[in-house]
């Protein structure tokens, strides 16, 4: 009885010291750090306090908050985001950036979503699949904030809005690519390590598929599902065994220039993803990568002078947000396609340059005719995907005429049982 | 001598003392463990200042701001409530298997099937969509509690009959129960291809604060839900069948003295197969409020390992039910501020330290720190 007593005083005691040290009033690390961020230098994108980066807004300041899946520095997908966060600081007059980093899909985001609301963030970017819901709830809170999901295919049409770019553009120009580099080889195999049976993986995979079979029309394509966006072990192990099972280059759709390094060790070639410093090693062949900030600092300046509407927006190159490394300005060809053929080379590169000229988009890379890989016509020679073809599939009940539930001709996988 | 010193290390070529440890013969004093326990937690938090710092950062501040993140308003106390909810179930069902010296490190996985049991009820579906809530609730609670007693008696069976050693069991049986609800997301539930459910239908949802915003406008955007209320009446329950009920001191007998136990009679096998289920039973529940109250929906990413959470806190509640609540609120603060303090990854090696110093110092009441002087002993 004595030591209940003792144990109940205890714990108040504790919650008292916690709630005083709730009350203190706040440290002056924003007056601090408030000056120097005036600069606009490209220095550290979020405020520290206490060392640590915490999001805080900045009174007087447009605040934009980030959430990402991963850490800031992945080398990958996370840090792509990340570099597009610091280009809004260091391009959009008076706004004040923050990031929350390795925030898990579901209820947490939900969590976190509503606390950074609650802060008083005006825009919030959500960059990963699984926010998509979590965002879509939060934001029916705070109709006074913006939020912009990428990926996925919801909106209220309001203060949510969905964003993404057609990166199957570039992925069909590194699958040229890789196609003539398997084909020089003399092992015409590809392999395609997908994550998630969604969409947007199928509609990679079949880019670069259809751009491996330009170049490389007997080459084939294996996949495998890892189901994570971001595990370097899983990554490894599945890279290995696509290497292992015969592919001469392999294709990543997740986070991390795991292939690459692996693709080192085997002595084939990786093709990274993401971000256009995830192709360092010499076994790197290209990495079709995003770049964020142009898009990113343009819809900021949008939604602070209410000119942007959230919706669904779909960007194509001509933005800037998009990358095919080796080919673009400053940018030299990784040994691996400094040996390719010339002819092939200069053809990617007319394509790069039309595709930043918004003359080669995602409806030449998905025009018909197109087969899939049982045989039969997907898309009749003279027609072309749509963009509600692009990113669904028939059981979503959207309306797509085509769809996306197909894999291409010359890959050697079946399609993903994806349920109902 | 000399050979005895040169032996146990250089200090004593410093110092005339030595340190020794002696096994206590007595009972402690009634404030002794909790002077400890209290100790134990001063020293994690200054170990994990020393870490803070080796970070590059403030520590004194950074802990303030743990504080304000999860204390500072109404609506950051609410998130925590939310974060302690599972916790606060998961850590009874601990205490109770604890108590009786079962070790069930299965509370992940219990959660895990609590979470399917109460998706199978809206997803199969067994009840209609538009079923009123009074009747969501309780055979959600049902099919929850139902399937992490199931995964509770399976080790709690081969326990009694087999003698298996429940830790390797429990902590298997996780893996399955994750990847069997990984099943149902990829294959049977998944909504459009992709691995979640479809969101449940409103009326299966636990009932939030924020649901009578209209009438309190306080409410707005507090998420706090019904499964507090059966985390606090749970406790109430565990607390009274443990101290107050029969077979409480059952239970107690066989953890504190199995043989004794055994002379007066009491049933082991019974026992162990029943605390097992109960134990599994408190976690299912706990994954029936979390999905029902927090997700809505089944998909992957359900729990940030709340069932091992539970473990750190039963042994920091010293496996007293109401001290589960206040631990539970406690560490529901640490993983929201958590989550804010960047780059990740601190939070949870504070969590670990506090773990290894609580176990450290349980060490402090079976021993006596003595300091004797080598003179005296020589």
């Amino acid at each position: 009885m004595q030591q209940r007593m003792i144990w109940r005083l205890a714990v108040l005691m504790v919650i008292a010291a916690l709630l005083l040290a709730a009350c203190q009033p706040q440290p002056a690390a924003p007056a601090e750090t408030a000056a120097p961020q005036a600069t606009e230098e490209a220095a550290p994108a979020a405020e520290e306090v206490a060392g640590f980066q915490i999001p805080a807004i900045q009174e007087g300041k447009f605040n934009v908050a980030m959430v990402l899946i991963g850490p800031h520095d992945d080398g990958g997908w996370s840090q792509a985001h990340y570099e597009g966060l610091e280009y809004i600081q260091q391009n959009v007059p008076n706004t004040h950036v923050a990031y929350i980093e390795n925030v898990p899909e579901g209820a947490d985001s939900e969590q976190i979503f509503r606390s950074l609301s609650r802060k008083g963030f005006n825009l919030i970017f959500g960059t990963s699949f699984g926010y998509m819901d979590p965002m879509e709830i939060v934001a029916g809170e705070f109709p006074d904030v913006t939020y912009i999901h990428i990926s996925g295919f919801k909106s209220n049409e309001t203060n949510f809005g969905n964003l993404f770019g057609a990166m199957e553009v570039m992925k069909y120009l590194a699958g040229m690519l890789a196609g003539a580099r398997a084909k020089m080889d003399g092992n015409p195999k590809l392999g395609y390590m997908a994550t998630f049976p969604i969409p947007e993986e199928l509609r990679l995979g079949n880019a670069i598929a259809l751009g491996m079979r330009r170049t490389c029309p007997e080459c084939t394509m294996d996949v495998r599902w890892i189901n994570t966006w971001h595990d370097p072990i899983i990554e490894k192990e599945a890279s290995a065994s696509l290497f292992d099972a015969g592919a001469q280059v392999v294709f990543t759709g997740a986070d991390t220039p795991a292939v690459a390094d692996v693709a080192q060790e085997k002595g084939k070639w990786g093709v990274t993803y993401d971000w256009y410093g995830s192709c360092k090693v010499e076994r790197c062949l290209t990495a079709p990568y995003w770049n964020w900030g142009p898009v990113y600092a343009k819809i900021t300046a949008g939604v602070i002078d209410g000119t942007y509407k959230p919706g669904w927006d779909y960007f194509d190159a001509d933005t800037g947000s998009l990358g095919l490394f080796g080919f673009m300005e400053g940018q030299e060809l990784t040994p691996g396609l400094a040996e390719l053929p010339p002819e092939v080379i200069a053809e990617v590169k007319d394509l790069v340059a039309k595709s930043l000229a918004g003359e080669f988009t995602r409806f030449d890379v998905f025009a018909g005719p197109i087969k899939d890989n049982q045989g039969n016509t997907v898309v009749p020679e003279g027609e072309a995907l749509q963009q509600i073809d692009l990113d669904q599939f028939p059981e979503m009940g959207l309306g797509c005429t085509y769809c996306m539930k197909w894999w291409a001709e010359g890959i050697t996988a079946e399609l993903p049982d994806t349920g109902n | 001598m000399g050979q005895a010193s040169a032996t146990t290390g250089g200090l004593n070529r410093w110092l005339p003392y030595r340190i020794r440890f002696e096994p206590r013969m007595k009972e402690v004093p009634a404030w002794y463990p909790l002077a400890v326990t209290i100790g134990a937690i001063v020293v994690a938090l200054f170990l994990g200042g020393i870490l803070i710092s080796l970070a590059g950062g403030d520590p004194l501040r950074s802990y303030a701001h743990i504080a304000r993140a999860s204390f500072g308003n109404l609506g950051v106390f609410s998130d925590t409530l939310v974060k302690a909810t599972p916790l606060i179930l998961v850590g009874l069902g601990c205490s109770i298997a604890f108590r009786m010296k079962l070790w069930n490190i299965g509370a992940e996985g219990q959660f895990f099937l609590g979470a399917f049991g109460a998706s199978a009820v809206v997803l199969t579906p067994l009840l209609p969509p538009e079923s009123p809530t009074w009747l969501f609730i309780p055979v959600c609670m049902l099919a929850g509690i139902l399937a992490g007693a199931l995964w509770g008696f399976v080790p709690g069976f081969l326990k009694a009959r087999y003698n298996v050693n429940e830790i390797i069991t429990t902590l298997m049986m996780n893996y399955i129960a994750v990847a069997w609800n990984n099943f149902f997301i990829y294959a049977v539930w998944s909504e459009g291809g992709f691995q979640m459910s479809r969101m449940f239908s409103r009326s299966a949802w636990l009932p939030r604060l924020a649901d009578y915003a209209r009438e309190v406008p306080l409410f707005r955007g507090l998420t706090v839900h019904l499964g507090l209320v059966f985390g606090l009446l749970a406790a109430v329950v565990v607390w009274y069948i443990v101290y107050r009920s029969r077979w409480g001191y059952e239970i107690r007998l066989i953890g504190d003295n199995p043989r004794a136990a055994e002379y007066a009679g009491i049933n082991i096998r019974r026992n162990t197969i029943l605390v097992m289920m109960l134990s599994g039973a408190l976690a299912g529940l706990a994954g029936m409020s979390e999905i029902t109250g927090v997700v809505h929906r089944l998909q992957g990413s359900i729990s940030p390992g709340y069932g091992f959470t539970g473990i750190i806190i039963a042994w920091l509640a010293k496996l007293n039910p109401f001290a589960v609540i206040i631990v539970s609120i406690l560490f529901g603060a640490l993983i929201l501020a958590g989550r804010e303090i960047q780059p990740s990854g601190i939070p949870k090696m504070i969590q670990g330290i506090i773990l290894v110093s609580l176990i450290a110092s349980d060490f402090l009441l079976r021993y006596r720190v003595r300091i004797v002087r080598l003179v005296e002993e020589a």
